[in-house]
């Protein structure tokens, strides 16, 4: 039966940091909105993460990260993604970052960074607004 | 251009991923697919494995994933999660404790979601089932929701099912219900080094046993296997004996075998007619100028919506007088 | 028996009281309260004012009493702050074993008293430099150590005879203490000289800070071992800091920060007396570490109901008879997940009221979080503010000069005694359970988190909780904070080193050593022994823990969210 197309993300902890709190939150946010998630759990390699995003086919990749790594781990996702001509994907960042990072990893392709600044109901919304579900 | 079916066929895993994503979002484009594809089906071996939850079912599909592998078996998984009856959201978390083989070609895993499907399963599995079979896969492994103890829809489309209990869990053998020891193949005590496995076993053993009729003439006893699959104690035997039961299948009786591809075909069969029956009227009632005008009125006051619903659903069934 | 009220004055109370109210409502139908309902940061509901009604069968002596004296509710020591001031702890670690010796230097220099040691990721996971799982990590958030020779150059020059080390570190904890202790033999100061804390805590790990590598009941055993090892050879070590901040920090409220932390000491003790220590033995050396939130009272409340517990638990339960296994010494740090990356110099501000609740608390220790170590590692400025913070506190404030200055406040000790009740009931449910390897199995604790954490930040969504900054009183303005930078350089250089060691050293000897790790694992023989050897002869601490996932496996995240 045509029913609407799901919003399918994943929720992704790339390197060994073990603060989850935030993704864990993030998750069920998306969840109470109705998108469907899959949490790849803590300790993911990038290449972890590419290969469960593909198998998953999510429309989008929120990492997370709190721990100084980011600035190596977010954009070698994204080249994986481009290797696997996986590029269509969405990425966004989420964590504690430097305003100088945060303009860095946006340039190197991260759609959007999430600070704790940004409300459940806004990062909720960016989805939203702007992830179509192929 | 290869068309989608060649793809899967050919393996390749972005277009079996994103199969699997229009045959669970129901885009009619998929029977073309899947009819194409369906020649190249029939091969892989599938296996359902369910339990109550916190039973400890994806950590054992992760163990059994690592035993299929040594004996360089290709595998593909479909675990299904429940979907939350508020949001329509889910957060589907088993894929977590399998995650260490993501970077290993021979496996293929997949997280589902039931939206709102009973029976343990999603709408969309047997579907999910025939891409794995077609892109090549051995075994397919599918781990049910477990929410309850009714969810034994895996049987009909798996060669062997697995159920998984755990000693002292609340799910006491008493409570596991006649149609669940009937599904079971292979009955796995998980966590077993916890009290009262082998209370457990003996009952298990006992309700198993009072068919000794069955068992006479031939019919496959299901055995009750204990492990701890966090330790990866006694998957390798639960793996030995899923391939007893396949021998047992497809080796010593020709009947059996026939039969449960019989069975299989016609609850297939059955499911695809209902669904598809559903469908059409559905669509063919909702979809029409007639049924907006119908909305049109309800809200303006003209009529209510039980009269409106009459007036479109009976005379499209025939059934109008 | 020394009731605190006579039961006589409450009839009067009750009476006066409820006049009070009566007026009070009447003020506030014309205006009504601020907020709807006032609540903690925990989400604990808060009474208008708190009267001798809600302590009215307080016992002086059974409850209260006096400080250094059972049930020490008003302090671990007789003297407190009128003998010495707490130690003033700043935990540092960055970049090379080079560069963090510097910033010792300069924090000894400075006055500071203890040292406190941050590791990297890779360090703290047990992963050398050079593995590719370290990729990008190197040095971001603490020091790197692979192999002696770091643990060599990181205290090179400091007089680790005359004060003590803390080592955040768990899962690898036993391999970098033994390092400790053979870095100072090969300077000449022995075992029972050397003073200081691991951290060692590994429940706390499986319940909130997620940094594991073998599953709970081997990670259990290696701490013990750590316990027995301790209280034979290094009588001066705390072998566990049983820890509470991480929970908290991980979204816990702040009584589950209390209950989940005394329960994964109930289950080291546990333990340790089945290897067949006694009780006296090992208790006293082991301490505790709370995080110090935002909730200025609440937070006191904890601290204070933090010793009356232990002191219950290790006299009624454990049958402790030396009054140093009952009393409770704790390390804190201010709570950093209270910091905002908006408005960085109010951060100045929270950790100093967040440093006087752990101070009016009676902490032991203390860190205070640098305004700018939400963004990153701290700057030499962010970390000398926040010393200066405690340094204010302690000699210019006055709240030093006397001892539980809150002791006897109608709020506090109610509130003191509700988180105790609470704590002494979710402990009651662990023990139902079987313990706390039984309830991590459950995955009782990480869901009670999860559960809170998640209702908080709604809280703060919805702005019935105020974040300064950040959902109230938000400014567009860009405020600069210098970041202090890890040199991109730091990796390839480290690598280099631990390769040279690996090139330098006798193998055969390393692949022994090993062996015998391994074979102290498989068995039941203390493996504190064989460690030491092992990183004597340069072992690295990969090496060493890959022994340890072979022989116990490797645990993984249960993703409960």
């Amino acid at each position: 039966m045509a029913q609407k197309r799901k919003v399918r993300i994943m929720v992704a902890k790339p390197g060994l940091d073990g603060h989850d709190r935030g993704a864990r939150i993030i998750a069920r946010a998306y969840r109470d909105a109705g998108f469907e998630v899959i949490y790849t759990g803590l300790h993911q390699t990038p290449e972890e993460i590419v290969e469960a995003a593909i198998q998953e086919d999510v429309d989008m990749i929120g990492l997370s990260s709190l721990a100084g790594a980011h600035k190596y781990l977010f954009p070698r996702v994204l080249e994986i993604l481009r290797e696997k001509g996986a590029e269509d994907i969405v990425v966004c960042g989420g964590g504690i970052f430097p305003e100088e990072d945060i303009a860095a990893l946006k340039k190197a392709g991260i759609k959007e960074i999430f600070t704790p600044g940004s409300s459940l109901d806004e990062i909720v919304k960016w989805v939203e607004d702007n992830i179509k579900p192929r | 251009m290869k068309s989608t079916a060649e793809k899967v066929v050919a393996g390749d895993i972005r277009a079996v991923a994103r199969l699997i994503r229009d045959i669970d979002d129901g885009m009619p484009e998929i029977r073309e697919v899947l009819k194409e594809i369906y020649p190249y089906t029939g091969k892989a071996y599938v296996i359902g494995i369910t339990g109550a939850p916190g039973a400890g079912k994806s950590t054992l599909v992760d163990r059994m994933i690592t035993h299929l592998r040594k004996e360089g078996k290709t595998v593909g998984v479909l675990a299904v999660d429940p979907t939350s009856p508020f949001s329509g959201g889910a957060i589907l978390g088993d894929r977590i404790r399998m995650q260490r083989h993501s970077m290993d070609e021979g496996v293929f895993i997949r997280s589902l979601a039931t939206r709102g499907h009973f029976g343990g399963l999603t709408q969309s599995t047997r579907g999910a089932i025939d891409v794995l079979d077609a892109m090549g896969k051995d075994f397919i492994l599918v781990e049910t929701v477990g929410v309850g103890q009714d969810e034994v829809e895996v049987v009909k489309s798996a060669h062997t099912t697995i159920i998984v209990v755990v000693p002292g869990m609340g799910d006491d053998v008493q409570a596991i219900k006649a149609g669940i020891l009937e599904a079971g193949d292979i009955f796995l005590i998980n966590k077993a080094d916890r009290e009262g496995a082998e209370k457990t076993a003996g009952d298990l053993r006992l309700m198993i046993d009072m068919d000794q009729e069955k068992y006479r003439k031939g019919a496959w006893r299901p055995p009750i296997l204990k492990a701890q699959a966090v330790a990866d104690k006694g998957v390798a035997e639960l793996v030995e004996e899923i391939h007893n039961h396949g021998r047992y299948l497809f080796e010593t009786s020709d009947d059996i075998k026939l039969g449960k591809k019989r069975v299989r075909v016609r609850e297939e069969l059955t499911d695809m007619v209902e669904k598809r029956i559903l469908e059409e009227v559905i669509n063919n009632i909702t979809k029409t100028a007639e049924f907006d005008r119908a909305v049109d009125s309800i809200v303006s006051g003209d009529t209510d919506p039980y009269t409106a619903c009459e007036e479109l659903v009976l005379p499209a069934l025939g059934l109008s007088e | 028996m020394s009731l605190i009220f006579n039961r006589k004055i409450f009839e009067d109370i009750e009476k006066e009281h409820g006049a009070w109210q009566e007026k009070l409502d009447r003020v506030f139908e014309a205006n009504p309260e601020r907020l709807k309902r006032f609540s903690t940061v925990s989400d604990r509901e808060i009474k208008r004012i708190y009267t001798p009604e809600d302590i009215r069968d307080q016992d002086f002596s059974d409850d209260i009493g006096f400080p250094g004296e059972y049930p020490f509710t008003r302090g671990a020591q007789p003297s407190m702050y009128r003998g010495r001031l707490w130690t003033m702890r700043m935990f540092a670690g960055l970049g090379s074993a080079y560069d963090t010796n510097r910033r010792f230097h300069l924090l000894v220099n400075q006055g500071q008293t203890g040292l406190s040691t941050a590791f990297d990721m890779p360090t703290l996971m047990g992963y050398d430099s050079d593995s590719p799982k370290a990729r990008g990590e190197c040095g971001r958030c603490g020091v790197a150590i692979d192999t002696l020779k770091d643990m060599e150059d990181l205290f090179e020059g400091l007089p680790i005879d005359r004060i003590t080390t803390s080592m955040t570190i768990n899962p690898p904890a036993a391999v970098i203490w033994a390092m400790y202790i053979v870095m100072a033999e090969k300077r000449g100061i022995k075992r029972d000289i050397i003073g200081g804390t691991i951290q060692n805590d590994m429940l706390k790990e499986f319940i909130a800070q997620k940094t594991f590598m073998c599953p709970p009941d081997s990670s259990v055993r290696i701490i013990t071992d750590t316990v027995e090892y301790g209280t034979l050879e290094v009588p001066r070590w705390n072998t566990i800091s049983i820890s509470g901040y991480h929970i908290r920090e991980a979204g816990s409220t702040a009584v589950q920060e209390l209950a989940f932390t005394l329960a994964d000491g109930i289950a080291y003790t546990q333990h340790a007396i089945e290897r067949g220590l006694d009780v006296d033995a090992f208790a006293p050396r082991f301490s505790f570490f709370f995080n110090s939130h935002l909730d200025f009272f609440e937070e006191i409340a904890k601290f204070r109901a933090a010793r009356r517990m232990w002191a219950r638990i290790m006299k009624e339960r454990f049958r402790a008879k030396d009054p140093r296994s009952w009393w409770l010494r704790f390390h804190t740090q201010t709570a950093g997940c209270s910091l905002t990356a908006q408005q960085p110099y109010n951060n100045v501000v929270r950790t100093a009221l967040q440093a006087l609740a752990a101070v009016l608390g009676g902490t032991q220790s203390l860190h205070t979080n640098s305004l700018d170590e939400v963004l990153a590692l701290p700057t030499e400025e962010a970390a000398t503010i926040a010393l200066r913070t405690q340094q204010i506190i302690a000699e210019e404030s006055g709240v030093t000069n006397t001892i539980d200055p809150l002791g006897g406040s109608y709020c506090v000790e109610a509130l003191t005694n509700q988180l105790e009740e609470e704590a002494f009931e979710i402990i009651r449910k662990i023990d139902d359970m079987g313990g706390m390897l039984a309830a991590i199995e459950k995955n009782y604790p990480q869901q009670e988190i999860a559960d809170s954490a998640y209702h908080y930040q709604r809280l703060v969504d919805e702005k019935q909780k105020t974040v300064v900054g950040l959902n109230k009183y938000v400014t567009d303005e860009k405020l600069k904070v210098d970041i202090l930078e890890i040199d991109e350089e730091l990796e390839r250089l480290q690598i280099e080193k631990t390769g040279r060691i690996r090139n330098e050293r006798d193998n055969s000897m390393v692949e022994q050593c090993l062996e015998k790790v391994a074979e102290a694992c498989s068995g039941s023989r203390n493996v504190m022994g064989p460690l030491i050897e092992a990183v004597r002869a340069y072992a690295t601490l990969q090496e060493i823990c890959d022994v340890f996932r072979n022989v116990f496996g490797e645990y993984r995240d249960p993703g409960i969210y």
